[in-house]
């Protein structure tokens, strides 16, 4: 592989078309030069989405990296057409929700967690910290959903699309997932 | 669970896990760590040479049959 140093802008064509085309169809030069170009273009938005998921920076960053290093791997089944971004994301989602497979729920939650700026003061840091550990305990598929539809308000049809399901399947993982997190809060006595 | 209900939990969630701020940024430059990542990448297999191995072994396996045709039941027996 050709190191480099810039931003490899010098070797790439001009115009988002030639430089999807040039990762999927080019020489290895081309391709290791659009890829670079692709990286430095995404990185940022790339982790911006897999941190709302995992909500550690350090994760996000490890994640963001593994993200790339399987979009290199997976150049094959990239459509220029489609674009890139949306590949993107569907990619970062899948390691997110392989790395909430893997860790456990313990290791994800912050020591301390921060009260938002419009915090209720009628919910204490202890009831706070409860409700994340019980977020926690639901299964990765619910939970990701969750994440993104209600903490992080984002629109059901872009949440879909990341998970590669249909709007209907995240409407239905996210009433399952507020259904158990609720029946874990009633039985810890925090919800009546 | 009713929509007040719903309501009163998605808060209550968002109390306990704030959304994250709008367009973060990483702490640091990761293309050194993608670097490092392409360079530590496990060697390609060389499906040619398991290929030329399994053509030798699949021919003397046939020479052999061919030479001694009561060892065939034997292989049978084995696969």
């Amino acid at each position: 592989m050709a190191r480099r140093n810039g931003k490899g802008e010098e070797r790439m064509p001009n115009g988002s078309s030639d430089l999807l085309n040039a990762f999927r169809h080019g020489s290895p030069e081309a391709f290791e030069a659009a890829f670079e170009t692709l990286f430095h273009q995404h990185q940022r938005a790339v982790y911006g989405w897999i941190l709302r998921i995992v909500r550690n920076p350090a994760t996000a960053e490890d994640l963001t990296v593994e993200t790339f290093w399987r979009i290199y791997r997976a150049r094959d089944s990239f459509q220029p057409s489609r674009g890139f971004e949306g590949w993107a994301r569907r990619i970062a989602t899948r390691a997110a929700l392989d790395w909430l497979r893997s860790a456990r729920p313990e290791t994800e939650l912050p020591a301390e967690i921060p009260a938002p700026a419009t915090a209720d003061s009628a919910v204490s840091a202890e009831i706070r910290r409860k409700i994340a550990l019980a977020f926690q305990r639901l299964a990765p598929k619910l939970r990701i959903a969750a994440t993104l539809a209600v903490i992080e308000e984002l629109p059901q049809k872009d949440v879909a699309e990341a998970l590669g399901i249909s709007v209907a399947a995240v409407k239905l993982r996210v009433f399952r997932a507020l259904r158990l997190l609720r029946r874990d809060l009633q039985q810890q006595g925090i919800t009546s | 669970m009713n929509a007040y209900d719903e309501d009163r939990l998605k808060k209550l969630l968002q109390q306990a896990l704030p959304p994250v701020e709008a367009d973060p940024e990483p702490g640091r430059d990761l293309w050194p760590a993608m670097l490092r990542r392409l360079d530590a990448r496990p060697a390609a297999p060389r499906p040619s040479s398991w290929a030329w191995f399994d053509a030798a072994l699949l021919a003397s396996l046939a020479a052999f049959a061919a030479l001694v045709p009561a060892s065939i039941p034997v292989f049978l027996y084995y696969l």
